[in-house]
């Protein structure tokens, strides 16, 4: 709250300014990752010092660092949604539906996902922006939908077995240099998986689209004062459809990535993702009121979130429900945390 | 800003309005025609569907049974969270979401009690209304939870609750180290099915109770007033003395109080519980029965009637679809898409366009002349 | 359209849900002129400037603007701008999670992306040229007000307009701010723009401006050259009527020397709240009608609002006849009997959606307490009892306060107080915003409780309004109490000195 910028002699205002909220989050986030992160491997040491068990976390999850990219542009406009786990189910159900029963190609399959994706965007975007409702319930009721029309496309697991597809799902992208030697001696290559290749370039697309893009500024306005960016200029109603439909599309291609990750269709697939998607946005320095959060930060909120599932995993909590609870405790963790900061400065500046 | 109209009655007052118009603007409009869509609907399709027969049920006793009965039975803790949804959706603006989850905490913790912790008893460990209280005590603790983080720390109701949204049945599994506890004591399950030598389900007179209590306290303290005080104007409430905070946290309790009773029952139907299937897609529903009994889902003014005359609604549309063989788990695709009709046609934009249009004739002509 | 007009407005109409905001009002703003906007509150200011740029749509009338051919079409802040047209309103209406160069910029660059180095050089820039103490990269939120202010200033002298409207920029700048802002406006009068100025300070406006368009509960008063217009009567254009018209109420109840010497209700020492007001001292006598007054921002609220527990009370000790008390909150104050119509009738006053009579009983209520609710019967007696004494026009009691005009919810607010029986009422500009009639009918009750034992202290805008109630005025300025005028120092020009400051410290 300085009132004034300190000025050097030449009465010229002084370069170093204190961080944006945006890029603060952003320092702590990569901070607490890389603390995670190295406190794991020297405590826990073995199988986190591994190349291989990192690019793992990424092989995992690369579906997940793509919807919660989605979810943080939501977020950052000041919206939220809770579809896009049910969507990534619904995309996978369908093009193992299609891929296997129908006889369709990868590229239809793609397109289905896209398609799906698309679709929801622009119902719940519409909605939300143009006829005002909250968000929440929207997409709460876009999950549900979702959850259901899976089961209506098949309830039984369908395990793709199309050979075109499996060589896709199997491909491995080796990275030179970070192998390792097995028991025998062996030199196993490290590698990743195609999905990952995605969600990167994704990652890297959407950095690009919120620092330069009218667009993804546009969203950020939205986000800090939607009646100000509409004074300013700026379509409110547009811009927050745009994040929706960008937040949908984008959870359709978590659906193929996912897909190609599994292989199957199956109710379970991305259960819980939307939940790991907002911890991961909110970890990764985004404010739930809007108007702050990277892509940067979502992205190694991601990376945060499940070295903290392994590490509880591995101190002995294996049992599947822990995972849950860890990330609701993580969540509910950085939410109190945020609303401390809010709160604070609220009444600081009264 | 503005200059007031010279006359306000001549606003307020609608002489000549005719009936239906007036009919309509009833909070209990909807709710009621829906029910009479889906009577005349049943009547027409197969009038059998209201028969009500005399049955043996498995231990030999005489008990009503037919469609009507098993859409009053079942509605049961739908009726329940409906109440407390009500409540915490005038108070704070939002629902909770993890009612579903917080069923199954509370289902797994009186099963816990009742089996002293083995994986099937024959006998109830500990009294029931003992462990029904525990029960009710985790719930209300849980409920808190919910109510700190969105009364507290001011995080949106639907994202508070999300955290045990995800985490509740988890918790709930591990409650019980993930076994699934079975009592086979019938007087357990008397809560859930029937009183010995009573032809009524059981949960259809603890719904009358659980209503009747809410009658009460409605009548007998000011929490009608102070919900609705709140969630209009928190700002105003806390000038005339009130504690916004503490009377929404107050609220999320009274919701947290809801779902241990609800599951209660829903535990003693069967003696067992599945942590990932119980009440599940419940939340859903009990949203949907406060809309439906005309509640605006952004808080304020509440009619608790209207949502459990909405409760019952959607478990007669919910068998509805059962008779006709739609399955269980594709059930939420076709609430989610009347969910989605009603926010449609309650949102605030969307009245003011119908009205535009139909003002729209006379507007036309004086912008002609 | 008149050749050296750059906008022109005809017959502009408004209309809100049981309100009349606008009718048929007529607007003209030449090349190179400073035009004032002038009119009480409520009189249409903000609402004609608010149609003019597209945030609200118009009900009727239409704009002209030179060059464009035929009736200009605004359906947004952003054809605004398109069309020339760059405002400055009174709230900031900028995005305190951006940069200071963003909120330059954004929404108002061609082309799809963002040179920041360009960006950020061209703002260091302006901030220069303008004397804005604030880096380009610096987030907004982090400036002061009054820095932020400039910042939506810069951003619009920025944008090249035909037409330049600033509503009321000049609240939160201090003296050296407003004279860099109109040295600005100066220099862009000098080449051509067109420039509308909305404000409260008569001095500004006879400092910097043109002309005078007057506007009157939502309809054209006039038009005038600033030198035809004396103050005194722009003042009376503005209330609409003439100065000698204007009743002397407290002559008609009596006169206000009631009780000078009753004992004191409520002593307060050294108060002070989170609120940012300096500590001060404060009492009120049995029976005694006494004010705050101060520009807007003085602090007046915030002492107000310390007594009644409304903000964090940080300091300070409260005696309540003589006993020590402690406020910490509402109903704290409520129970020791005071009774407090805040200034935000909307956001603090009424609860919208609830029935008159419910909004009559609640304060007292909520005093009665959680497991005594009111019986209906009770409460209809209640309300209809104040509904007649107030005169409230209402359709009927349960009614929705909402659909009830602005003097009418200020007197359910006042009967929920009234019926608290309060000792001491405090009214925080209980008359803004509401008719003449209402006004005086306000001003005239609260003389009447005064008679009656009650100890009010009555907060207004209007100096006017405040020397025909009070018997004893309290002055602040910056956030503190400065002066305490009573008896022969009751006078306008005397509180005006007093409020302005200077020698007499």
């Amino acid at each position: 709250m300085s009132k004034e910028v300190a000025l050097d002699k030449q009465g010229r205002i002084k370069n170093r300014v204190a961080m944006t909220d945006t890029n603060l989050l952003l320092t702590i986030t990569v901070a607490v990752f890389f603390i995670l992160y190295l406190s794991a491997v020297l405590s826990l040491g073995g199988g986190f010092a591994k190349p291989q068990n990192f690019l793992n976390i990424l092989n995992n999850n690369a579906s997940l660092i793509v919807l919660a990219c989605g979810m943080s542009i939501v977020m950052i406009t000041g919206g939220i949604d809770i579809s896009v786990g049910a969507v990534t189910c619904l995309v996978c159900m369908t093009s193992a539906v299609n891929l296997e029963q129908q006889g369709g190609s990868i590229a239809t399959a793609l397109l289905i996902g896209l398609g799906i994706g698309l679709a929801f965007g622009l119902v719940q975007g519409y909605l939300v922006a143009y006829l005002e409702i909250q968000p929440f319930i929207v997409s709460l009721a876009g999950m549900f939908f979702a959850k259901g029309m899976t089961t209506i496309v098949s309830k039984e697991p369908v395990r793709v077995t199309s050979e075109g597809f499996l060589a896709v799902k199997d491909t491995r992208i080796i990275v030179p240099g970070l192998g390792s030697n097995n028991k025998l001696g062996q030199y196993i290559p490290a590698y990743v998986e195609v999905g990952v290749v995605i969600a990167l370039l994704v990652v890297v697309l959407l950095f690009c689209l919120l620092r330069w893009s009218k667009l993804g500024r546009s969203f950020y306005a939205v986000g800090g004062n939607s009646q100000s960016a509409n004074m300013l200029g700026i379509n409110v109603r547009r811009t927050k459809f745009l994040a929706h439909v960008l937040c949908s599309v984008l959870a359709g291609l978590g659906g193929i990535l996912y897909f190609l990750h599994v292989g199957s269709g199956d109710v379970a697939n991305g259960a819980g993702d939307e939940m790991n998607a907002i911890a991961s946005s909110i970890i990764g320095g985004t404010l739930l009121t809007g108007g702050v959060g990277n892509v940067l930060g979502t992205f190694f909120g991601v990376l945060s979130l499940n070295t903290i599932k392994r590490i509880v995993s591995s101190l002995g909590f294996d049992e599947a429900w822990w995972s849950n609870i860890t990330v609701a405790a993580m969540l509910c963790l950085f939410l109190v945390i945020q609303s401390i900061v809010l709160l604070r400065k609220n009444t600081s500046k009264q | 800003m503005t200059t007031p109209v010279k006359d306000p009655e001549t606003q307020l007052k609608r002489p000549d309005e005719p009936l239906l118009k007036r009919l309509t603007r009833q909070q209990l409009f909807i709710p009621i025609a829906a029910l009479i869509l889906l009577v005349l609907f049943n009547l027409i399709a197969d009038p059998t569907f209201f028969a009500i027969s005399i049955k043996e049920n498995s231990l030999g006793n005489p008990v009503l049974s037919g469609n009507i009965i098993s859409v009053l039975d079942n509605a049961s803790e739908l009726v329940m969270l409906a109440i407390g949804m009500t409540l915490v959706t005038a108070s704070s603006g939002g629902q909770d979401i993890s009612v579903g989850a917080t069923m199954a905490i509370a289902g797994s913790v009186i099963l816990r009690m009742v089996c002293g912790g083995q994986i099937t008893a024959d006998t109830m460990q500990m009294p029931l209304i003992l462990a029904v209280l525990i029960g009710i005590v985790v719930s209300i603790i849980f409920g808190a939870f919910n109510g700190v983080l969105v009364a507290y720390f001011k995080i949106q109701p639907m994202v508070a609750t999300l955290i045990m949204f995800t985490a509740g049945r988890s918790i709930a599994a591990w409650i019980n180290n993930n076994q699934l506890p079975i009592i086979n004591d019938i007087a357990f399950k008397y809560a859930g099915t029937f009183l010995p030598g009573i032809p009524v389900p059981t949960p259809i007179f603890i719904t009358v109770f659980v209503i009747l209590a809410f009658w009460l306290v409605l009548k007998f303290t000011t929490l009608g007033l102070y919900t609705q005080s709140v969630g209009i104007n928190a700002g105003s409430s806390r000038l005339n003395g009130l504690d916004p905070k503490l009377i929404k946290l107050l609220t999320y309790v009274i919701l947290g109080v809801c779902v241990a009773i609800a599951g209660f029952v829903r535990v003693s139907r069967s003696g067992s519980i599945n942590y990932s299937r119980i009440a599940e897609n419940i939340e859903m529903d009990a949203i949907l029965a406060v809309a439906l009994g005309g509640n605006a889902l952004g808080g304020g003014k509440f009619n608790i009637y209207g949502s459990i005359l909405g409760a019952y609604v959607i478990q007669f549309l919910t068998t509805t679809l059962y008779k006709y063989d739609v399955p269980s788990t594709a059930l939420p695709a076709y609430k989610a898409v009347v969910v989605i009709l009603l926010v449609v046609l309650s949102a605030p934009v969307v009245r003011e366009k119908l009205a535009n249009m139909k003002k729209a004739p006379a507007k036309s002509a004086k912008e002609v002349s | 359209m008149q050749e050296s007009a750059v906008l022109e407005m005809r017959g502009i109409c408004k209309y809100f849900p049981g309100v009349r905001a606008l009718q048929n009002v007529d607007f003209t703003l030449r090349e190179g002129e400073i035009h004032a906007l002038m009119g009480e509150n409520g009189a249409g200011k903000s609402t004609l400037i608010k149609v003019l740029t597209g945030v609200y749509p118009r009900d009727g009338g239409e704009v002209y603007i030179k060059g464009v051919e035929g009736a200009a079409v605004i359906r947004s802040p952003q054809d605004a701008q398109n069309a020339g047209i760059s405002t400055v309103y009174q709230e900031i209406t900028l995005c305190p999670n951006l940069s200071v160069a963003e909120n330059i910029f954004i929404g108002r660059t061609k082309g799809n992306l963002t040179n920041w180095r360009a960006m950020n050089k061209r703002t260091g820039e302006i901030l220069g040229s303008l004397g804005i103490p604030a880096a380009p990269q610096q987030q907004l939120g982090t400036c002061s007000i009054a820095v932020q202010q400039m910042v939506a200033i810069a951003r619009a002298v920025d944008m090249e307009c035909k037409v330049l409207i600033l509503d009321e920029p000049t609240s939160s700048l201090d003296d050296q701010e407003v004279q860099k802002l109109f040295g600005l406006m100066r220099d862009l009068r000098s080449k051509g723009v067109g420039i509308i100025f909305v404000t409260h300070f008569l001095e500004q406006v006879y400092e910097v401006c043109d002309r005078i368009t007057v506007l009157r509960d939502g309809q054209l008063v006039g038009e005038y050259v600033i030198e035809d217009l004396p103050r005194v009567q722009l003042v009376s254009k503005m209330l609409g009527k003439e100065l000698d018209d204007m009743a002397d109420i407290k002559g008609e109840s009596g006169g206000v020397a009631i009780s000078q010497e009753g004992a004191p209700v409520l002593e307060a020492e050294g108060l002070c709240s989170n609120a940012g007001i300096k500590p001060f001292d404060f009492s009120i006598r049995k029976g005694e009608v006494n004010g705050f007054t101060g520009l807007l921002g003085s602090g007046r609220s915030e002492c107000v609002r310390a007594i009644f527990g409304a903000d964090h009370v940080t300091g300070g000790a409260v005696k309540m006849d003589g006993k020590e008390v402690r406020i910490k909150k509402p109903l704290d104050a409520m129970k020791q009997g005071i009774g407090y119509l805040p200034e935000d009738r909307k956001g603090d006053g009424i609860v919208g959606d609830l029935s008159v009579r419910e909004n009559i009983i609640l304060a007292y209520q909520v005093m009665k307490g959680f497991f005594r609710p009111i019986s209906r019967a009770q409460a209809e007696a209640f309300a209809d009892d104040y509904i007649k004494l107030l005169e409230i026009k209402t359709a009927s009691a349960d009614t929705p306060i909402k659909s009830l005009s602005g003097g009418n919810q200020q007197k359910c607010i006042l009967a929920r107080w009234l019926l608290t029986e309060p000792k001491y009422l405090i009214l925080d500009e209980p008359t803004r915003g509401i008719d003449i009639g209402t006004k005086i009918e306000i001003q005239k009750l609260v003389l009447r409780l005064a008679e009656k034992g009650t100890s009010v202290t009555f907060i207004s805008s209007e100096i006017d309004e405040m020397l025909r109630t009070c018997s004893r005025l309290l002055v602040m300025r910056d956030r503190k109490l400065v002066g305490e005028l009573t008896g022969e120092d009751l006078t306008q020009t005397k509180i005006m000195a007093t409020i302005a400051g200077g020698d007499e410290e």
